[in-house]
């Protein structure tokens, strides 16, 4: 099955000793399932810190089992889980379970679930699986997530599986490393926010400018106007590949990972994006994939040739290779500063091709929620096809907290916010491939609740992004309260993204339903949520699991930097 | 409102208030033979058509008096979204499990940026080394600012300038500072009070203006400067200093009014964003008053110089 449990990462000896502590994972030490009461599929996993050599430079890793990523857990829907998760660290840790619904004390969230796994300390999370589907786990501590504290959850359907059978399954888990210390990079934002952002407009691209604006005159504007904001049109990303190496199941691009099939295999592709900071863009030239899961639901298969996926969301596409070749998997940043790349080959060894990047993407008055009608025959409009509107069921209240202030934590108010689920997202327009929109996503089970929203909850993407704070409504974590529901209560939150850049949004231990213009039996449901920039999008969520859940942008530096709150059902 | 709603309120209250059993009890007296479901598989009140709740603010905590609401016939009315203005997140209390949330985005940051340590070249030993550079610790609102500049001729320092601040973030891109001034350098020592601004303005200008006071009079220093990026790596930058003051002080060499400009235009290689070695053409004179006193100690009034220097910061 998935080779990338056997990875061949290279370790620097910084830990010798930490070989005997790393107990194989006793994965299915209960497998004698008999009919009726079947035990809970019981494991143990070791958390530790080691140096680790990723593409010549040596950074501090966190490991699972030793391994990093973690390797890859598989459970059954409907057999309870006991994991036994032991720390040998002299920090404390966490681990929470990325799309899992489960009691709220068992999501891994230290502060909100527990007081976290104290260093040498030990947990057991113990609870029943009533999903299926592909996910993944990863540390909610501090900065372990950002430095490799992570690894793939694939949860088999007790039932038949809804998604078309597979000859092969590969888990594709994506994500960014650097050697520079997650508190080092936050340290840097903080004092200056564009210090990774090497592509900024200079004298030297003026005239590459003028000619995609059709003239000095409109470069020269568009300069001003974005400086007159005090903004960046090139801010992508806030982290770039100046210091991320991108890797796919923890290989770097050189040789990257690869996985085999033989021609005519159907092969499934669970893709995981496990980033801090990092949009990818991923294609596999030559090949069509069949998007047929998302954020572990079945959706109606989609054929695509690209899809972004942000860090949060999971995938699952099909391909069928037809040639006994190497066909390269390309997952290119956001800001086209460097890509993870895997093969999938017929025969060890072999590597494919790796195509050019794409141009990086300029953000327009769109990103800023400047989509002004009357600007619609300008350039900046001409390539942004502007989603149908999305037909929602009104609620009986509605809680607008109006346009955010301008304010220490706020640069900017998106004045004409458009609905943006129908475009697969800057810089994947007009490519000429068929790149998947969040509209393409069709549920194939009906979602459990129909129910119209009893009250609509409005809220702000915020931020500042020269002070790097960011946060809902003008205001970081720790001058806001808990959002309270109550419990069994339908509400809609409608995200209204005020800044220039995609915040993808994960609400722990509830669905998010995503209102994209599905009817309600087809409405997807989704863990993570990209709130595209200048947009307005809305998630339908019944609030049927009492407790204290987070609910925060899963780009690192934006939830720790403020855009993060409680959701309190009770 | 109340009045006219209670049932619904009732319900509502009821259902954000109470225990699931209770619940199901309560809706299964309001409306017989349905009943609601609280377990997190079946999706509760599948059943429960809310579109009687129209026109009412949902409460966030419920009063414990509404609970017994009697059963009324039920209604089925259109829709008009009702619309309230509180965010839903606004300051509260929060879950804290051993303090792991509590200084999440309180994070306390300490840098300190060089902006000019360079090396002014005169022919006749009159170069000098110039230093202007800022350190400072704090939070996202409050920080200690420290700002430190002066010019060193033949082993003589002057324009000494050293301030202690405190440092309040007051806009999207402003702070406001306050503190203190110490004129210290190889001249008599001055004291002064300081207020002022300092931030990025319009067009991306980083802008100081600072008023000082003390027995002396009043002052006012203005500095502005502006990145020009010929690449993402060399960076022009003019910059601009000026000074005023409202009496003069011939003893430290400064004249009334407009008394000194230093301005440079530098040329900077960021090898890397926190080192970055630079050429520049630098200018600074005396003005008005200032430049009276300097020709009548014999100076020259004004020099343009060729300047190196780095650019660095932590």
């Amino acid at each position: 099955m998935s080779r990338h449990v056997l990875l061949r990462r290279q370790f620097l000896g910084g830990l010798g000793a930490a070989g005997p502590l790393m107990a194989l994972p006793r994965l299915g030490r209960a497998a004698a399932a008999t009919a009726g009461a079947v035990p809970p599929l019981e494991m143990d996993l070791h958390i530790t810190r080691r140096n680790v050599r990723i593409a010549g430079r040596t950074g501090v890793g966190y490991c699972v089992n030793g391994q990093m990523p973690g390797p890859v857990l598989r459970w059954q829907e409907g057999r309870d889980v006991r994991i036994h998760v032991h720390n040998h660290m002299d920090e404390p840790t966490s681990l929470h379970w990325h799309g899992v619904r489960l009691p709220s004390d068992q999501d891994g969230v230290p502060g909100l679930s527990f007081a976290g796994i104290p260093a040498g300390g030990r947990f057991t999370y113990s609870f029943p699986v009533l999903q299926s589907g592909t996910y993944w786990y990863h540390s909610h501590m501090g900065h372990q997530e950002s430095s490799g504290l992570y690894g793939a959850l694939i949860i088999e359907p007790a039932g038949a599986s809804l998604l078309p059978r597979a000859d092969r399954d590969h888990t594709v888990l994506l994500s960014d490393w650097s050697d520079v210390s997650a508190s080092q990079i936050i340290n840097n934002l903080k004092m200056q926010d564009d210090y990774y952002n090497f592509r900024q407009r200079s004298l030297a691209s003026l005239p590459e400018e003028s000619r995609r604006a059709g003239g000095l005159i409109p470069a020269l504007k568009s300069r001003l106007q974005w400086s007159r904001m005090r903004m960046s049109a090139t801010d992508i990303s806030d982290v770039s590949g100046a210091i991320y190496t991108y890797l796919m199941n923890g290989e770097a691009p050189a040789q990257g990972w690869s996985g085999l099939f033989r021609p005519g295999e159907r092969v499934c592709l669970r893709v995981i994006n496990a980033a801090a900071m990092t949009l990818f863009d991923v294609r596999i030239p030559g090949l069509e994939m069949q998007v047929v899961e998302a954020d572990g639901n079945p959706v109606v298969s989609v054929p695509v040739d690209e899809f972004r996926i942000a860090p949060g969301e999971t995938y699952v596409v099909m391909v069928t290779p037809l040639q006994a070749q190497p066909y390269t998997i390309f997952a290119q940043s956001e800001d086209r500063t460097g890509h993870a790349r895997g093969t999938l080959t017929p025969r060890p060894g072999l590597l494919g091709p790796v195509p050019p990047m794409d141009p990086r993407p300029v953000r327009g008055m769109v990103d800023m929620g400047m989509a002004m009608p009357m600007m619609k025959g300008m350039k900046a409009m001409g390539d942004m096809p502007m989603s149908p509107p999305v037909e929602r069921t009104p609620a009986d209240e509605i809680d607008d907290p109006g346009p955010p202030p301008l304010n220490v934590e706020n640069q900017n108010i998106a004045t004409h916010p458009v609905e943006r689920v129908g475009s697969p997202g800057d810089g994947l327009e007009g490519t000429g491939r068929r790149v998947l929109a969040y509209s393409d996503l069709v549920a194939l089970r009906p979602p459990p609740d129909q129910r119209p929203p009893s009250r609509e909850i409005i809220l702000h993407l915020t931020g500042n992004m020269e002070r790097y704070i960011w946060g809902f409504n003008g205001r970081k974590y720790s001058e806001s309260g808990p959002i309270h529901l109550a419990r069994g209560e339908r509400v809609r939150f409608t995200v209204i993204n005020d800044t220039m850049m995609e915040h993808p949004l994960h609400l722990h231990g509830l669905w998010s339903e995503l209102e994209n213009g599905a009817d309600d039996q087809h409405r997807p449901l989704k863990h993570t949520v990209i709130s595209q920039p200048g947009s307005r999008m809305s998630v339908l969520v019944t609030a049927d699991a009492p407790g204290v859940w987070a609910y925060h942008c899963h780009l690192m530096y934006h939830m720790q930097t403020g855009m993060f709150r409680e959701v309190v059902i009770s | 409102m109340m009045g006219k709603d209670m049932l619904p309120l009732g319900l509502v209250a009821c259902f954000l208030a109470l225990p699931a059993q209770a619940m199901d009890d309560m809706a299964g007296s309001a409306r017989p033979g349905q009943t609601m479901a609280h377990d997190m598989s079946g999706m509760a009140m599948d059943d429960m058509d809310m579109s009687d709740m129209a026109d009412m603010e949902m409460p966030t905590t419920a009063p414990p008096a509404v609970q017994k609401a009697p059963p009324a016939p039920y209604q089925v009315r259109k829709k008009t979204p009702h619309v309230v203005h509180r965010a839903v997140d606004a300051p509260g209390p929060v879950v804290d499990i051993g303090h792991h949330m509590q200084a999440m985005d309180m994070g306390r940051w300490f840098h300190g940026v060089l902006d000019e340590f360079e090396g002014r070249y005169q022919a006749g030993g009159r170069s000098s080394l110039r230093w202007d550079g800022e350190a400072w610790y704090g939070g996202d609102y409050n920080r200690l600012w420290l700002k430190s500049e002066g010019t060193m001729t033949k082993g003589r320092v002057r324009d000494g300038d050293q301030e202690l601040l405190y440092s309040r973030a007051i806009s999207t891109y402003f702070n406001l500072q306050g503190g203190l001034r110490l004129d210290l350098d190889s001249g008599p020592t001055r004291a002064w009070g300081a207020v002022g601004v300092e931030g990025l303005a319009l067009y991306q200008f980083e802008v100081q203006a600072t008023g000082y006071f003390s027995d002396r009079g009043v002052a006012g220093r203005f500095e502005g400067s502006y990145d020009i990026l010929l690449t993402n790596r060399l960076i022009l930058q003019p910059q601009v200093e000026l000074n005023l003051y409202s009496r003069a002080d011939p003893r430290r060499q400064v004249g009334s009014g407009l008394s000194d400009i230093d301005t440079g235009l530098r040329l900077r290689y960021e090898v890397w964003r926190k080192m970055a070695p630079y050429v520049a053409v630098t200018y600074d004179s005396p003005l008005t008053q200032g430049r009276h006193m300097a020709r009548k100690r014999g100076e020259r009034a004004s020099e343009a110089r060729f300047t190196f220097g780095i650019r660095s910061w932590f």
